[in-house]
């Protein structure tokens, strides 16, 4: 068992029960937040420093078919990035797309103790569990790709809303998932069987299915909300990075009404303008949405400047913006399940619509009226390296910064948008939300994102640097789980973490609507389709909410 | 009589098989070391159905016993054998820096071994 | 046959690349052997009526029994002791074990290398290249209306490819299987595949870069040379019914084998081929699939790309991997001498190597883990017989379209598997580089290269 801990003198910031930057006594026992040990087997000295829970990742694209893909299609960027190993932990490549190893370790090294793998086929779960499995330090799950998946779309085509109720249930006990993900719903139809094309209008009707994206939408919502799901759906809307698209978010988020939805990487879908003309920023039209309506979540997948690797479930996203350079692409379909696009990108500062975008992620940031429900994503690696999250957080909390950077990026970009009028800065604590406790309640994770007795001992301890960047590039010390792993800037201990899965019940009978559509149209058997316990190393079941009817 | 040929070498099902039972059995060698060639040019260098033949290029030799195909199924000047050992010895080990030796396409020497001439490098030891 | 009859059904068969799983196997548990393997082709009835336990020492070393602990203890030893251990193998075993042996190597700072890089590797540069659309095979089963096989021979590698996947297969917009389709073969000699074939178009030998790149000219609607026909050996009207298929299909597939990757022009040929079914998918919507081998060798390419960033050919001497084909590569390793020790896992490179590689091969120590008894176990210092995956154990493969499969065991083995058997390695070598650990240290940059 882990040993027992106390952190004395440090100023700590748990938002989720009110201490803002107050000096506190944390005790550490079995792996967990205590309210008191006796005689701690260790104290730590945190004078100086700023104390916060581990941070949550809640949107990232780290591990399975995909990350896998995009890892071994990019051997000349791991080369100019070697992760060495130590005594204690292992060797990888590091990079845009870092191999398993590299990833826990990088997170940690950044105080993140927690991340959620945004989109996995359920074909794929084996092998993204097999990943995580390879994945040290953080907890983590992933989210199931459902929202194209060919046998629900019949079921919601033939009018069958309880067996489609029962049969995402099965899906998510299937795959050991988190919660259903939504990309480019009713997308994926037009484009491996119309000749890679797509859908543009939420009410625009699939002619094999014969329903909307806006019918799937709702009937993701309606089952989530209903079995009280810990995470709502969680949504790529259509129209990923085309102008104007900001309506068909803004519609997506009334299709949820005043049940839960998550929306991802909100700034991709938050630019206004005409289809194939440049875009403009929309940020003030999705953040008084997202402001008066407490039941939408989002995480702003903020654009920084260098490279990306855009991997995603939308391939006509990433076909659109592989005929920008022509370079190297991935497409990668998944019988009955989903598609999936891959390129090697990068963000440049004199680029209008990059500058935009970088932009936009900022003002969502600075608009929001409530830091708990607009969290702190790069979308990784779409938008840009989990590994930039240090110099988000000082873009955020340092205006001066701020607005230097500002001045690097094309004016005409900047022009149009609100962003030099911005004069917020985030602070200590607001940082805290976002990074923390904000997703943490999105998710539905009791035990995470704050310090209360009982909550699980993910720890980072800062030293508090005027350099924001700095600061959260190095955190002193990491306890995961009650485990130091980060002592004094260093690796101490590797540590395996933990899968973080949902289990709604379904009635079995289900099994016997899904296994013919299965024996006809999926090239492996159905009965070694469903993931055995024996992928899930150490794990949790994250409990259901109270149905909300 | 001496002509140069291209060899490739692939998979067969016999190759499949036998390598199931055992590589160092004798089917499966007998299958590794067996070459179908076109048969006019067999003809050619008269050559018949279980006759002995020595492949060889920078690379190495090896002696194999060659069978007849159609015209129309393996073009003239081109032998065709399941991969294995004998194969193996006629592999550049220069992969010209990509790991890979070239086994298919290579240019060999065929010439008839006069019957009852013990061949010691059909199998290898 | 006995009467201790049982029945295991969705059991996979490991023999190639298709990683069929639907095997219906009857094992006799008193003789210990699968005696019918229903749905199996050839190649996976021999796999599975061949696989019996055979009367044999679980480790040798030089030659003589020795006890599983002692054999370990000497291959933990080889391999720490050594300056440039190598490993190599890997495709025909589990992820579970292709894991452990990663982590080996990382430990050893030694070399890892898979069969890839002697089958598909110049697909995997080309890959690295030029990006690939593809597809998984129950895509090609529901949707494909064009399916061509370049430089393979399914019919005798893949036996069920045709019927499983994508030629006879019934799905869901090819209601009608092999009617539904065109199906074209381009190869250098008529295979036993081109029977299954509407068209066959015969190449010639090493001309497949010409082809490829002349189907690109005229994809893009720019003009070829009339001498198209006298290099590639065809001629201008089968180039453009080609093209006239292949931007006309709905969704296309190309297929290819080791007659692209394994002759002139290797990772160009592959890369030609990738970049067409690219272009094509301006005009439709068009994929391509290299066929791989051996059961589990896309396992291995997806278990290095996690725990590298790299598919094969990696070397971690430096404390982190690195790739290099051409020098972390296992022909070029041995055939250069580098290697002064080799871990063998699941193959065979003393019957499939160049001649100056298996020469030096028979100069290092060598460990061995095989099922079975082959020309590299015979040579191997250490030689461990091992259970058969997938017949003696459960685990994970991944099909040659990265869909991983868990497999069924049929029954036990007297042997371990390479999992266990890698798993105890690694302990030793944890031990043994400790021991070695100057106190205090904390990196392994502190470790001492030399014994």
């Amino acid at each position: 068992m882990s040993s027992t801990l106390c952190i004395v003198n440090g100023s700590v910031h748990d938002p989720a029960n009110r201490i803002a930057g107050e000096p506190r006594t944390l005790f550490v026992r079995d792996g967990r937040i205590a309210d008191a040990v006796a005689e701690p087997d260790r104290t730590i000295d945190a004078r100086g420093m700023v104390v916060m829970p581990g941070g949550v990742d809640i949107h990232c694209h780290i591990a399975g078919p995909k990350v896998n893909l995009a890892r071994k299609l990019q051997p000349e960027d791991h080369r100019r990035d070697p992760h060495p190993g130590t005594r204690f932990t292992r060797s990888g490549s590091g990079g845009i797309v870092p191999s398993t190893f590299a990833t826990g370790y990088r997170y940690a090294t950044l105080g993140y103790t927690t991340a959620m793998e945004a989109a996995v086929t359920p074909i794929g779960a084996r092998h993204t569990l097999e990943e995580l499995h390879d994945t040290p330090i953080i907890d983590k799950g992933f989210y199931v790709l459902l929202g194209n998946n060919i046998f629900l779309q019949q079921l919601l085509r033939d009018g069958r809303r309880s067996e489609f109720r029962q049969a995402v249930a099965w899906w998510i006990n299937s795959t050991k998932a988190y919660t259903a993900k939504l990309v480019n719903p009713g997308g994926d139809e037009p484009w491996k069987g119309r000749r890679n094309s797509n859908v543009s209008d939420l009410d625009e009707k699939n002619d094999v299915f014969g329903i909307s994206p806006r019918q799937i939408i709702d009937a993701f919502v309606e089952v989530a909300n209903d079995a009280g799901f810990p995470h709502p759906p969680h949504i790529h809307c259509n129209n990923l990075g085309h102008s104007g698209n900001f309506r068909t978010t803004l519609e997506t988020m009334k299709t949820a009404g005043d049940r839960r939805l998550h929306v991802a990487h909100i700034q991709f879908h938050s630019y206004a303008g005409e289809p194939g003309k440049n875009p403009g920023s929309a940020a003030r039209e999705i953040a008084d949405y997202v402001n008066a309506h407490p039941n939408i979540t989002c995480d702003v997948g903020q654009v920084m400047f260098g490279k990306s690797t855009i991997m995603t479930a939308d391939a006509p996203l990433a076909y659109m913006l592989r005929g920008i350079k022509k370079a190297k692409w991935i497409n990668a379909d998944t019988e009955c399940e989903s598609g999936c696009g891959i390129l090697p990108f990068s963000y440049q500062e004199k680029v209008y619509v990059h500058a935009l975008q970088w932009a936009i992620g900022l003002e969502l940031f600075l608009m929001s009226a409530d830091p708990w429900r607009i969290i702190l994503s790069t979308d990784h690696p779409n938008g840009g390296s989990f590994q930039s999250y240090p110099k988000l957080i000082r873009l955020l909390m340092d205006r001066d910064f701020r607005k230097q950077e500002m001045q690097r990026v094309n004016r005409r970009a900047i022009a149009r948008t609100t962003l030099p009028d911005l004069d917020r800065e985030y602070s200590l604590n607001e940082i805290a939300i976002i990074t923390r406790a904000g997703p943490a309640r999105a998710l539905g994770l009791r035990n995470k994102g704050h310090l209360g007795a009982g909550a699980d001992a993910d720890i980072t301890i800062y030293d508090d640097h005027p350099d924001r960047e700095r600061m959260f590039s190095a955190p002193r010390y990491v306890i995961k789980s009650g485990h130091m792993i980060i002592d004094n800037h260093e690796f101490c201990a590797d540590f395996s973490g933990r899968m973080l899965h949902i289990a709604p019940e379904y009635d079995a009978s289900i099994v016997d609507a899904v296994r013919p559509f299965f024996e006809n149209y999926y090239s492996i058997e159905f009965d070694n389709y469903a993931v055995p316990d024996s992928y899930l190393h150490d794990h949790e079941v994250i409990p259901l909410r109270p149905a909300t009817g | 009589m001496t002509e140069t040929m291209l060899l490739i070498a692939g998979r067969t099902s016999e190759q499949g098989t036998s390598l199931n039972k055992g590589k160092l059995k004798a089917e499966y060698q007998q299958v590794t070391s067996t070459a179908e060639m076109n048969e006019q040019d067999m003809a050619r260098l008269g050559l018949k159905e279980g006759d002995r033949v020595r492949l060889r290029n920078d690379a190495g030799e090896t002696t194999v016993t060659c069978t007849p195909r159609k015209a129309a199924d393996l073009p003239s000047g081109m032998i065709f054998m399941a991969y294995g050992p004998c194969s193996s010895e006629l592999m550049e080990a220069d992969t010209a820096g990509s790991g890979m030796p070239l086994s298919k396409n290579l240019a060999v020497t065929v010439e008839k071994v006069p019957a009852g001439h013990r061949n010691s490098e059909g199998v290898n030891p | 046959m006995s009467e201790n009859l049982r029945v295991v059904e969705n059991a996979t068969c490991t023999f190639c690349g298709c990683v069929c799983d639907d095997m219906i196997l009857t094992v006799d548990d008193t003789q210990k052997r699968i005696v019918k393997a229903k749905n199996a082709c050839v190649l996976g009835r021999a796999w599975f009526a061949e696989h019996t336990i055979e009367e044999a020492p679980a480790a040798l070393m030089e030659g003589k029994p020795a006890t599983i602990d002692a054999a370990v203890a000497e291959a933990a030893r080889i391999l720490v002791e050594a300056r440039f251990p190598i490993a190599y193998g890997l495709s025909d075993t589990t992820c579970e074990a292709q894991r452990q042996a990663v982590a080996i190597m990382d430990m050893v700072r030694g070399n890892i290398d898979t069969t890839t890089s002697v089958c598909h590797g110049p697909s995997g540069i080309a890959f690295q290249g030029v990006g690939e659309s593809t597809m998984t095979l129950g895509e090609v089963k529901n949707r494909a209306d064009l399916v061509i096989y370049w430089g393979g021979n399914p019919a005798e590698s893949h036996p069920r490819h045709f019927g499983r996947y994508a030629v006879t297969a019934k799905g869901m917009f090819t209601p009608n299987g092999k009617k539904d389709r065109t199906v074209v073969v381009i190869d250098v000699r008529r295979t036993p595949s081109v029977p299954a074939a509407n068209i066959f178009v015969q190449l010639k030998p090493g001309k497949d870069f010409e082809l490829l790149w002349a189907l690109r000219v005229r994809v893009k609607g720019r003009p070829i040379h009339a001498d198209i026909e006298e290099i590639t050996g065809v001629p201008p009207a089968t180039i453009e019914d080609l093209v006239q298929r292949m931007k006309g299909c709905r969704y296309g597939v190309l297929f290819f084998g080791m007659g692209l990757t394994m002759t002139r022009g290797r990772h160009f040929n592959s890369g030609a081929l990738l970049a067409l079914a690219t272009d094509l998918n301006e005009f439709t919507h068009f994929v391509a699939k290299p066929v791989r081998g051996h059961g589990n060798v896309t396992g291995a390419d997806n278990v290095m790309s996690w725990q590298t960033g790299y598919p094969f050919g990696v070397n971690f001497s430096r404390g982190y991997p690195r790739f290099n084909p051409g020098e972390f590569t296992t022909v070029d390793t041995l055939a250069r001498g580098d290697a002064d020790a080799a871990m063998i896992i699941a193959s065979d490179p003393a019957s499939n190597f160049p001649r100056e590689a298996t020469a030096h091969l028979r100069r290092i120590p060598v460990i061995s883990l095989d099922p079975k008894a082959t020309l590299t176990s015979g040579l191997a210092r250490v030689a461990f017989r091992t259970a058969t995956y997938g017949i003696n154990t459960g685990g994970t493969v991944y099909r040659m379209d990265d869909v991983p499969i868990t497999m069924r065991k049929a029954f036990d083995s007297p042997f371990p598997d390479d999992e266990s058997i890698l798993k105890a390695i690694r302990e030793k070598v944890r031990e043994l580089l400790l021991a070695r650990t100057p106190h205090g240290a904390r990196s392994a940059f502190e470790l001492p290269l030399t014994a």
